[in-house]
């Protein structure tokens, strides 16, 4: 013996790791610790079982603690041996032939589902949902199903249902209350609930009282106290929890419910402590995670010996329902209680939005907000802290008109709860951002798990790294040039050149282990080409089906063909071109495009090379990350006011760097006055004629953002305008981020630096840009010739139909 | 249960897995139900209804790799193997396939 006082728990459950965990960070020296669990694992978030469910997460990424911690910690675990017995005058626990003597013993042995009177109930195919095993189970024998019932209306039971719906089952929801989460919400927002529940794909029966279970050994349906039944393969138990309190009670502590604990949570045996779903406070039970964080917290302190506050006073219990697409967060009461009660609801039917506020005394005693919950970190501090509330109710549903934080986090005590998740508090994060250096969310994240899960509480953190950091760190990450690489854009430019990659699939084997990540294959074959050009080893499949086609994918999967025409100027023989195709292929909608070209909406896949052939013209690149079309006014050639010939310019503008591909796409145009009919001033790069020459605009937007672009440069001749621009895209090129727009350079660079870059040239880098624009502009090709030579046989290939042979 | 569904379950050879790119998809229609089927480039099958659930994308089309699709109309993306959207919005049905002597053979329950 090591002279320590010796820690026995059973349960390595969320309550009893947390305690342990809490009890370590006060103090690692003072206790040797042995766990039993009944459960053959480390120990995981019990929150996210129908994550593991709906298969969103692996088994494995909700362990909150891996074995190694508890070897870290030297930890005795018995990992799948539930203790048996407590023979409290010898002070030893015994389970599975092992004896462990205590000094101080603490129950956190948890709950398990509470399985109601129905008759005939012990059939293949009823399941509780309380474990990781009967979540494996469920998800292997919903497989050969495909109707599933769920008994029990309330939180578990609704992500159960969601779980069981994503495994492409008909779900059916059966309540005996009138509504959904009667504990959480009152009747209108159950029926709201319940709406959005119906419209994911849900079945609700509500009022029902399930009272037999049908079919022989194997289960066929349910019969309800009405006389009706319900065919279902397979039916999930969530009615509830109860206490697995059995251990205790055998062994001689009080137990009510659960095992009785006072407010330091010791049971009738000063030297047990029961904490979590097993443990009776006050009279009552808990099956939420937060409260089971507060007596944690409570009982390490008191075993630590610095108990503050009092001990434990009971918690104000947060629901928050983790079905995606609904979003709800309810807190104390739902109804009020007392006449002076104020009531603040709102409700927005048609959006599933449900908002309301139980006030007593200035106070908040319950909160509801259903379909829209921004509010609902700010409500749930309000309500934990038990704080004076504003004078403007409606701030605290809708957040104020100007945006201003109602609470600051100056007003936050250190012991404050902010992410609720991982109980993590004010005086945690302010730790970790003074003396853990953390700059950034994701770092608190690391350090302290706050923000890693439901997120609810981000906004939160990125208050509290203002006030203590002073500003909020970038990720490093928004520096690299694809999250999944380390890297940024120069480095990793410099180990593509160093290792010679000339594919996305090499580049994913070379520096990243041979992992591929789907959502950067086409920004690392744009990143590839520009370095590499006629060098790049093209492989299709890192292209976005618009560039794989050459042709825009619509919403119903069709794609829109826009030919090239150049400077917008076209003839009578092209139209009727254009038109006999249009007709020919059934086309059903011709559409004059924002940049002053024809599109033929509505092409199969199938149909595009034919389509080209028979139109006979380049490509408008109307789909991809690349110069598009340049947009014209009739400049000195017709208008009155023209002062330059923007039809000539912006030909030739099109010709020159037509389809050269760029970060983005690039919107065009040359207008032949001020008067500036064709927009140049709200283009990626535009030509303005002024008396005796032109203006060259870059770094405008009419899209996402509007911008007004700004001039680099006045020059005399067409010829000028053509170096600068294409000193311009090739610097775009070279510089821009994957799917930054040109004004995202131009805003980020600055257009002072531009000028002094591309036309005062103070670098010398003009002329490589020069030749770099040119050497992109004769290794161009047109895409639509594949429509004689596809690169691979399927690559305009439709739908193969099968035929099943019956 | 298993010796019952797999009476159930109907094998359907789809051709050659040749006819699939290299990390790609192609769409087949089986009994008038269009179904992606996927050749990673590590050679992985995976194969799902070729129908994105948030609004009817045709996955097919979409860029695969690591064992997930990203879907082309708006970039939800999802685990082949599952068919869970990797954000937990949604999920696609998938099916079980193989390649056997070359030929793709697709399982529907």
């Amino acid at each position: 013996m090591d002279g320590r006082t010796r820690l026995v728990v059973i349960g390595n459950g969320m309550a009893g790791t947390k305690v342990v965990q809490e009890i370590l960070s006060r103090d690692r020296e003072r206790f040797h610790v042995v766990m039993f669990g009944s459960e053959p694992y480390g120990n995981y978030d019990r929150t996210l079982l129908s994550d593991v469910l709906t298969g969103s997460k692996d088994a494995k990424q909700i362990f909150l603690n891996s074995l190694d911690w508890y070897r870290d910690h030297n930890i005795t675990l018995h990992a799948g041996m539930p203790a048996t017995a407590i023979d409290r005058d010898n002070k030893i626990v015994r389970g599975g032939g092992i004896e462990e003597s205590y000094d101080t013993l603490i129950i956190a042995t948890g709950s398990r589902a509470l399985v109601p009177p129905v008759k005939a109930l012990e059939k293949i195919g009823v399941f509780v949902f309380r474990t990781l095993d009967d979540c494996q189970t469920i998800e292997a024998y919903a497989r050969g199903c495909r109707r599933a019932a769920v008994m029990g209306g309330g939180l578990l039971g609704l992500e159960a249902a969601r779980g069981l719906l994503s495994l492409g089952l008909q779900v059916t929801v059966v309540e005996m209350m009138p509504w959904l989460m009667a504990q959480q919400l009152d009747a209108e927002g159950g029926a709201l609930l319940q709406r959005s529940m119906e419209q994911m794909g849900v079945q609700t029966l509500l009022g029902k009282t399930v009272t037999r279970a049908l079919g022989g050994k194997r289960l066929t349906g349910l019969e309800f106290q009405d006389g009706t039944t319900l065919d279902t393969d397979m039916v999930v138990m969530s009615c509830g929890i109860r206490p697995n309190a059995e251990l205790a009670e055998r062994f001689g502590l009080a137990v009510d419910r659960g095992i009785v604990v006072n407010d330091r949570m010791q049971t009738s045996d000063p030297d047990i402590y029961a904490v979590g779903e097993c443990a009776q406070h006050r009279g009552k039970l808990y099956g939420l995670v937060a409260p089971l964080y507060d007596q944690a917290r409570v009982l390490a302190e008191h075993l630590t010996g610095v108990l503050s506050n009092g001990g434990y006073q009971g918690s104000r219990s947060i629901t928050k329902l983790k079905v995606m697409g609904i979003q709800l967060v309810s807190m104390g009461d739902t109804i009020p209680s007392d006449p002076q009660d104020e009531v603040v609801s709102y409700v927005e039917p048609s959006r599933g939005v449900y908002k309301k506020m139980i006030i007593r005394n200035n106070r908040l005693a319950g909160a509801t907000l259903l379909g829209e919950t921004d509010t609902a970190g700010v409500l749930t501090q309000m309500f934990l802290l038990n704080a004076e509330l504003p004078d403007r109710r409606a701030d605290l549903l809708f957040g104020t008109s100007t945006g201003a934080p109602i609470l600051s986090v100056f007003d936050l005590p250190d012991h404050a709860q902010i992410c609720h998740c991982h109980g993590v508090t004010k005086g945690q994060i302010k730790e970790a951002i003074e003396f853990g250096k953390c700059r950034s969310v994701s770092q608190i994240g690391a350090s302290t798990r706050a923000g890693t899960s439901c997120g609810g509480c981000k906004k939160l953190l990125e208050q509290f790294l203002e006030v203590y950091a002073g500003e909020v760190a970038l990720d490093p990450a928004e520096h690299w040039y694809v999250p999944s690489l380390p890297m940024t854009r120069p480095e990793l430019v410099a180990a593509i050149k160093a290792k010679g990659i000339k594919s996305v699939s090499a580049l994913f084997r070379e520096l990243n282990g041979g992992r591929e990540e789907p959502s950067h294959k086409a920004a690392l074959a744009s990143l590839l080409k520009t370095i590499w050009a006629g060098e790049y080893e093209d492989e299709r499949d890192a292209r976005f089906i618009n560039d794989r086609v050459h042709a825009n994918i619509q919403k119903d999967g069709t794609f829109s063909v826009v030919p090239r025409i150049y400077g917008g100027v076209t003839s009578p023989a092209e139209l009727r071109r254009i038109a006999d195709v249009a007709e020919r292929y059934q086309v059903p909608a011709i559409k004059l495009t924002g940049g002053q070209r024809i599109a033929l909406a509505g092409v199969r896949k199938e149909q595009l090379p034919h389509v080209w052939k028979d139109l006979g013209m380049a490509s408008g690149h109307a789909y991809t990350k690349a110069v598009r079309s340049c947009k014209t006014c009739v400049g000195s050639l017709f208008c009155r006011f023209g002062l330059g010939d923007s039809i000539a310019l912006g030909i030739k503008i099109e010709k020159r760097f037509h389809g050269i591909e760029t970060p983005h796409k690039m919107k065009l145009a040359a207008v032949g006055c001020p008067r500036n009919c064709a927009e140049s001033t709200v283009k990626d790069l535009g030509a303005v004629a002024i008396e005796g020459g032109w203006q060259v605009y870059v770094g405008g937007g009419a899209g996402t953002r509007v911008r007004a672009a700004d001039l680099l440069c006045t020059v005399k001749t067409h010829e000028e305008v053509l170096t600068y621009m294409g000193r311009f895209i090739q610097y775009y090129r070279e510089h821009g981020k994957y799917m930054e727009r040109a004004y995202g350079l131009v805003e980020r660079v600055g257009i002072d630096e531009l000028r002094e870059l591309l036309v005062k040239d103070v670098e010398g880098i003009g002329a490589r840009l020069d030749a770099e624009i040119e050497r992109a502009v004769e290794a161009r090709t047109d895409p639509w010739a594949e429509a004689d030579a596809p690169v691979y046989p399927a690559q305009f290939g439709g739908p193969v139909l099968v035929e099943l042979k019956r | 249960m298993e010796m019952k569904h797999a009476s159930l379950e109907i094998v359907v050879p789809l051709g050659p897995v040749d006819a699939i790119p290299l990390g790609q998809g192609c769409t087949y229609v089986v009994d008038g139900c269009p179904i992606a089927v996927f050749r990673q480039r590590d050679g992985q099958l995976f194969a799902t209804k070729n129908a994105c659930p948030h609004r009817g994308g045709p996955l097919a089309d979409g860029i695969i790799g690591g064992g997930k699709v990203i879907c082309p109309l708006h970039g939800r993306q999802f685990d082949l193997k599952t068919g869970a959207s990797v954000d937990g919005d949604y999920a696609v049905q998938t099916y079980p396939v193989r390649v056997e002597g070359g030929e793709i053979i697709l399982t529907l329950a």
